[in-house]
């Protein structure tokens, strides 16, 4: 179970105008702005459920996946993540989560992908029954056959985001966190990610978090969604709701840029 | 313990494979052992009396020293390592149940050791072949050796610990060029890397060896070429444990205290 409860988190960014004598000025005194990431951000996600996390650009996504995943440390307000609050208990913690960044790799990019598994297999002490077992499930249900004889650099990517997700899945983790999987994937690819995430979420009850621009990812996989702007918590529901409160006749796609303009994010 | 000996094997795995760049590595370092030998043999000839080594303990240095090379080098940084904390994309190693500074420490090690094991057995076996005084001989007893073992470890060691505290730094400056290439000049005087340390004025040689730079290639290189007694030899390897300890202590709380700050301050 993930519980948030008032997380907020604020970036201090260093600013100054543009100018010579300004680059000057900053060096004896600077100017800082805060810029809130997160504001008073609750909610709770019961074990087994496929959450949806959307919002424009700058909302406050890969905030919230990074307090979640112990790698930020908010200013204030509690989470716990199967009771264990992330960035207190980070190797605890992470050792029993899965993350995929859609756009950055976790595998060795000049070795062939197995030897990446194994080395994941080590880094989270993997029993190498279990290890074997998770690895020929995923092998068969990702279609990864000959791709882990193949160094990570010659995969396409479509073929290195299925690998991405079976190296977040090797160790057996009860929560995944899915950073925009589907990124720059063809249609094909999609249709097989979203597949899988669902297999998955069926086969071995994992709670899953995605965060996402692509609407149709929504539609085929969460139960519910989340959708923030400006760092706060603008609604909770299913997608059928976020379709009621737009047009009735929109596509979720429509639906969502409709409640973008209207809550002005 | 064995994920780190994991991680240690692949990275060296990794290394091993440029074919290429062990090759061009190859000649570069035989080409320059030579020019390094004949520009000494010139100095030799003219006054022999003065040489502070013998030209064979002279060709004993360089040629260990082209050899392990990329083991000796402190400018062989990890560019992968810098660049990830430069960025703050190393937060996202904290998504493993790893120790970064052990990784750090262990993919340092075998970077290093993969650069240089296909092109030292060459570069041995042609300069073993090279006549006397100018070619690589074992000067000096099968125990002073295994000490030469050693001291090639424990510099390993010294050399990977003084990077690790060049990337820890990183965390608190915007671009850590200016140290890096700071350490790099001091390292090639200090360490003897460019001019034996025996070369250098009396009072500098002195300094140097209690340098951090001068428990790096400087020990096992004169160990190897005979030209540390016995006697001595102890005291020279206790300062190199010396300088292991205070750059791993000091590179570990930076890293640590760093990586607070990256995750408060957000990657």
């Amino acid at each position: 179970m993930i519980e948030m409860k008032g997380i907020c988190k604020t970036y201090r960014v260093r600013r100054r105008e543009a100018g010579l004598g300004n680059a000057l000025k900053s060096l004896f005194s600077r100017e800082y702005a805060e810029v809130p990431a997160l504001q008073d951000m609750t909610f709770t996600v019961p074990d087994g459920q496929i959450l949806g996390y959307i919002g424009p650009n700058g909302a406050g996504k890969s905030t919230t996946i990074k307090i979640l995943s112990g790698i930020l440390r908010p200013d204030g307000g509690v989470c716990t993540v199967d009771g264990l609050t992330p960035w207190e208990d980070r190797k605890r913690h992470v050792a029993r989560l899965g993350v995929v960044f859609g756009q950055r790799s976790q595998l060795w990019w000049d070795v062939p992908v197995t030897e990446s598994f194994g080395l994941l297999r080590d880094i989270y002490r993997v029993p190498e029954p279990v290890f074997r077992e998770n690895l020929d499930r995923l092998t068969v249900l990702l279609d990864l056959g000959e791709l882990l004889k193949t160094p990570a650099r010659m995969l396409s990517l479509g073929q290195r985001m299925r690998c991405e997700i079976a190296a977040a899945l090797l160790h057996g983790p009860k929560v995944l966190f899915l950073d925009e999987p589907t990124i720059g994937l063809d249609a094909v690819s999609k249709l097989k990610v979203r597949e899988f995430i669902l297999e998955q979420n069926r086969l071995c009850h994992t709670t899953v978090l995605l965060t996402t621009h692509d609407m149709q990812d929504i539609d085929a996989l969460c139960s519910r969604v989340l959708l923030i702007g400006k760092g706060r918590l603008l609604l909770d529901g299913d997608t059928a709701r976020i379709r009621t409160m737009a047009g009735e006749n929109l596509s979720t796609e429509e639906s969502v840029a409709d409640l973008y303009r209207r809550f002005g994010i | 313990m064995k994920k780190y000996w994991s991680f240690f094997k692949m990275r060296l795995m990794a290394g091993l494979q440029y074919r290429a760049a062990a090759l061009a590595g190859m000649s570069t370092q035989f080409i320059w052992g030579t020019m390094e030998i004949l520009l000494y043999r010139a100095f030799w000839l003219e006054h022999p009396e003065r040489f502070p080594m013998g030209m064979e303990s002279l060709s004993a240095y360089i040629w260990v020293q082209q050899a392990f090379l990329t083991l000796f080098a402190l400018w062989n940084w990890d560019f992968e390592v810098l660049e990830s904390v430069k960025t703050g994309s190393v937060s996202y190693e904290l998504l493993r149940p790893t120790d970064i500074y052990s990784i750090w420490m262990a993919r340092s090690i075998a970077g290093r050791l993969a650069r240089g094991i296909l092109r030292m057995v060459p570069v041995i076996v042609v300069a073993g072949l090279i006549p006397a005084p100018y070619g690589l001989r074992l000067r000096v007893s099968p125990a002073v050796f295994g000490l030469f073992v050693l001291s090639m470890a424990l510099m390993v060691l010294v050399v990977c610990a003084y990077t690790l505290l060049v990337y820890a730094l990183t965390f608190y400056l915007t671009d850590p060029n200016g140290l890096m290439v700071v350490s790099v000049a001091a390292a090639d005087l200090l360490g003897g890397a460019v001019v034996p340390l025996p070369f250098l004025p009396e009072g500098l040689r002195r300094f140097a060896e209690l340098t951090p730079f001068g428990s790096m290639q400087n020990v096992p290189l004169r160990i190897f070429s005979g030209d540390i007694p016995m006697t001595d030899i102890p005291g020279v390897m206790g300062l190199q444990v010396f300088w292991i300890a205070a750059l791993v202590l000091a590179g570990y709380a930076l890293t640590r205290n760093g990586l607070r700050r990256a995750v408060i301050l957000g990657g």
